[in-house]
């Protein structure tokens, strides 16, 4: 077997195993990314689809912010203009949260038709433009 | 002044249009007075363009707020160092510091480009010109000059966003900048070598020294980034895979790859297809980078608000990447290897396997990046991948490169010998071996992390190893001391040694970084004497008592702040002052969110690091977030090693007898066979 030969095998090996995380990766992480119309739809069509891991983008009912600083409890509601959704969430947001952002809620929407997350992020509001960081 | 700006606005435009036209006529035609007109094109746009910015910069400080500009970024009270970098704060504002570096970079190459390789730089100013000509299009046609002026004017500005007051915000992004736009130099040279068919060793040399250049400050500038986000954004870490973030590493790591590869055609003259393939790729990444950040296409913690300019950049995006593949196709038969692979066992193939590595990386970080716009394309759902996603597919890759640093050098080139590999390999693989138990006697568990150690001791006794060799055969043929001959080592063979320092800066930071898979932290509602206590991964015992709350005004804005102190294993080391700001304005009415402001203790194995989350109104009861982040202070000193090996390898002059005769012998053979 030549060189070349060997190398190509190599090569393939790096290239399939590059292949295969990259596909595994996608498929042990990979987390739909709905509006909350989409995902109105998605529990209408799977009624099991409770209990799974997504993110949510939506942006945050005016007025409906309620924040519980002493036991760090977050509880808003997400809209896309047509369905709604409440959000809980344990823990500190982002400094960019207020109850006029765009937020994108990671976590689980259960039985109780409420989106228990795991992560709020806030996107930046349109006085906001801010320097791209690293 | 704003009027001036736009004169300087629209000469740059029409001298960049110019510019291109005669360099690239001029080089075809060989038409000297053209190549000379282009090379001025761009020496007076470099000049028009640095007016603007005067421009702009006099009315930022004039607080000119009727500049639309100066009052969406900066208001009276903001500190004089902010008002400066205000600059490139906004998205206006950094269209015009692109193109305006870009200028100072391309007359910067054209006057220090050595007289042999005067053929190709008509068309290297024709390309400068071409790229600057487009940056200043989308201000003077994408409604983004930074000179456009209000129908009023405001009694005071917007002032700057606060995340952004921060030292490390005032260099990080210029950094970031200098990285992603001198790449269009190297890829200047490229496209100029393709145009005028001179493919000889010649550009190599000119494009080796402008890569290693951008790849400096794109390093430094990805660190500055690690560093500000670490300081200034709260959530504890300094690495988050946001699509922005994932931009810049991007060309990091093609021109990592490059960095490598050009070794393998300079003294085998193969791989010429591929380098230039990742020249081109990697300026076509900066430019990819430059259109996620401002477009809003993937959605991004850090982006530019929405805007037409996205479709500039995107449309530009496709004609370069057209243009520049279809001439590289076009010139493949002229770009045909000298030689071939004779062994797997030899530097080489490391090089080539070190090279799939690094694309690899970049191309799952691509991937991931774009799996929300190519999942919604294929299924019509979009399905987003996270941190996870890129810490599962990396970090097994990232050992692999890691393994891959340690093994090159010990390498020989063409073919390695058994008993030459024995040589090589006994002192690392017995390092590393060491180190391995050692960290298990310690009670170390992670395999990732212990991989991480093992490898990174092996990667520096290669280092030690060469270090020691080269020393001890000074030494013996020179008689000098054990220093000097390390000293001098370095100084004449600055590339080689200024590379081996590289690496063990890429060794420090990969174990820094498997440090934080032992993060820990809590979360503690306290009252000013409760405590709280975390145990770190070292075993002690850390506990944060809150001392109360404070609040005062300072320059433009208000300040809670929240006294903790820290016990080791009950023995006080120190205060934290974590703090909560709510930015006023000139009148003193709140602008922006309030804004949190970490406290870092830095130790050398750990970092403590505390935020205010918030106050329970009426009370002095405060959520704070402890979290101990380790071996966090090795990340920013490793950077600060790879800056420093960077720094050897480009420092001009002196250069290694070997390197310049291994050039030399490549161009020999190459007029030999021709």
């Amino acid at each position: 077997m030549n060189a070349g030969t060997k190398f190509a095998i190599g090569a393939g090996l790096i290239v399939a195993s590059v292949g295969y995380l990259m596909a595994s990766g996608v498929k042990e992480t990979g987390q739909y990314f709905l509006t909350p119309t989409e995902l109105t739809q998605k529990v209408a069509l799977d009624p099991s689809f409770y209990n799974v891991g997504m993110r949510v983008g939506a942006h945050v009912v005016r007025g409906t912010v309620s924040k519980d600083v002493a036991t760090q409890t977050l509880r808003f509601e997400v809209s896309d203009g047509s369905a709604r959704y409440p959000v809980v969430f344990h823990g500190l947001p982002p400094d960019t949260f207020t109850d006029s952002v765009e937020v994108v809620v990671e976590g689980r929407l259960q039985k109780d038709g409420v989106i228990h997350a795991t992560n709020v992020l806030a996107k930046c509001g349109s006085r906001y433009e801010s320097v791209p960081k690293a | 002044m704003t009027v001036l700006g736009t004169i300087g606005l629209w000469l740059a435009f029409l001298l960049g249009v110019w510019g291109a036209l005669a360099g690239i006529v001029g080089g075809l035609a060989e038409r000297p007075d053209l190549a000379r007109s282009a090379r001025h094109a761009v020496f007076a746009m470099c000049g028009a363009l640095l007016i603007a910015v005067f421009s702009l910069e006099w009315a930022l400080f004039h607080h000119d707020f009727n500049v639309e500009y100066v009052a969406a970024y900066t208001s009276r009270n903001l500190p004089i160092f902010y008002t400066w970098s205000a600059l490139y704060a906004g998205q206006k504002g950094s269209l015009l510091f692109w193109a305006t570096v870009l200028s100072v970079f391309g007359s910067l190459a054209l006057a220090l480009t050595p007289r042999h390789n005067r053929a190709l730089l008509p068309y290297v100013a024709g390309v400068v010109s071409a790229v600057a000509a487009f940056f200043i299009s989308v201000m003077l046609f994408g409604h983004a000059s930074p000179f456009e002026r209000l129908a009023y004017t405001p009694l005071d500005g917007n002032g700057l966003n606060p995340q952004l007051q921060n030292p490390g915000m005032v260099f990080h992004p210029p950094m970031l900048y200098l990285g992603y736009i001198s790449i269009t130099i190297p890829y200047a040279f490229a496209m100029a070598a393709l145009l005028s068919k001179k493919l000889d060793v010649d550009w190599l040399v000119a494009i080796r020294k402008w890569t290693l250049l951008s790849w400096l400050f794109l390093s430094i500038g990805i660190c500055l980034g690690m560093w500000w986000a670490y300081v200034e954004l709260g959530w504890g870490g300094y690495w988050a895979w946001d699509p922005v973030e994932n931009a810049s590493l991007l060309p990091w790591l093609t021109m990592t790859a490059f960095l490598h590869s050009v070794m393998i055609q300079e003294k085998r003259g193969m791989l010429k297809k591929w380098n230039l393939a990742l020249i081109i790729g990697s300026w076509l990444l900066s430019i990819f980078g430059t259109f996620i950040t401002r477009s809003g296409v993937i959605s991004s913690v850090h982006s530019f608000t929405q805007s037409n300019v996205g479709y500039f950049f995107l449309g530009f995006l496709i004609v370069a990447g057209i243009v520049s593949f279809a001439l590289y196709a076009n010139r493949l038969p002229l770009l045909e290897a000298e030689a071939r692979l004779e062994s797997m066992i030899s530097r080489e193939a490391s090089f080539l396997f070190n090279n799939l590595l690094l694309i690899g990386i970049a191309f799952s970080v691509l991937w991931g990046t774009l799996f929300p716009i190519l999942s919604e394309l294929v299924q019509g759902t979009k399905i987003t991948v996270g941190p996870p996603f890129f810490n599962e597919v990396n970090i097994p890759l990232g050992l692999a490169l890691l393994a891959l640093t340690g093994i090159g050098p010990l390498i020989a080139w063409r073919r390695a010998s058994v008993p030459n590999l024995k040589r090589q390999f006994a002192v690392p693989l017995t390092v590393g071996g060491f180190a391995t138990l050692i960290v298990l006697v310690a009670g170390m568990r992670d395999f990732y992390a212990l991989v991480a150690i093992a490898l990174g001791a092996f990667v520096l006794g290669t280092v030690v190893q060469e270090f020691a060799r080269g020393a001890r055969a000074r030494h013996r043929q020179y008689g000098e001391s054990y220093v000097l001959s390390l000293g001098r080592l370095l100084a004449r063979n600055r590339r080689r040694y200024g590379g081996y320092i590289v690496h063990t800066g890429i060794v420090i930071l990969f174990v820094a970084f498997a440090g934080m898979a032992f993060k820990t932290e809590t979360e503690a509602t306290l009252r000013p004497g409760e405590s709280v206590s975390l145990r770190s991964p070292y075993g002690y015992t850390y506990t944060f008592t809150s001392l109360g709350l404070s609040q005062y005004d300072a320059l433009n804005r208000q300040v809670t702040a929240a006294a903790v102190e820290v016990r080791r294993d009950g023995k006080t080391i120190g205060l934290l002052n974590p703090e909560k700001r709510q930015h006023v304005d000139g009148l003193g009415r709140p602008t922006f969110q309030p804004s949190t402001e970490p406290s870092i203790m830095s130790l050398l194995r750990e970092d403590l690091y505390v935020v205010l989350g918030g106050v329970v109104n009426g009370t002095e009861q405060a959520v704070f977030r402890f979290t101990i982040n380790p071996l966090v202070w090795w990340v920013w000193y490793g950077g600060l090693i790879v800056a420093l090996g960077g720094l050897i390898v480009m420092w001009p002059g002196g250069g290694s007898l070997a390197v310049k005769r291994a050039q030399a012998g490549y161009a020999v053979r190459l007029v030999g066979e021709k």
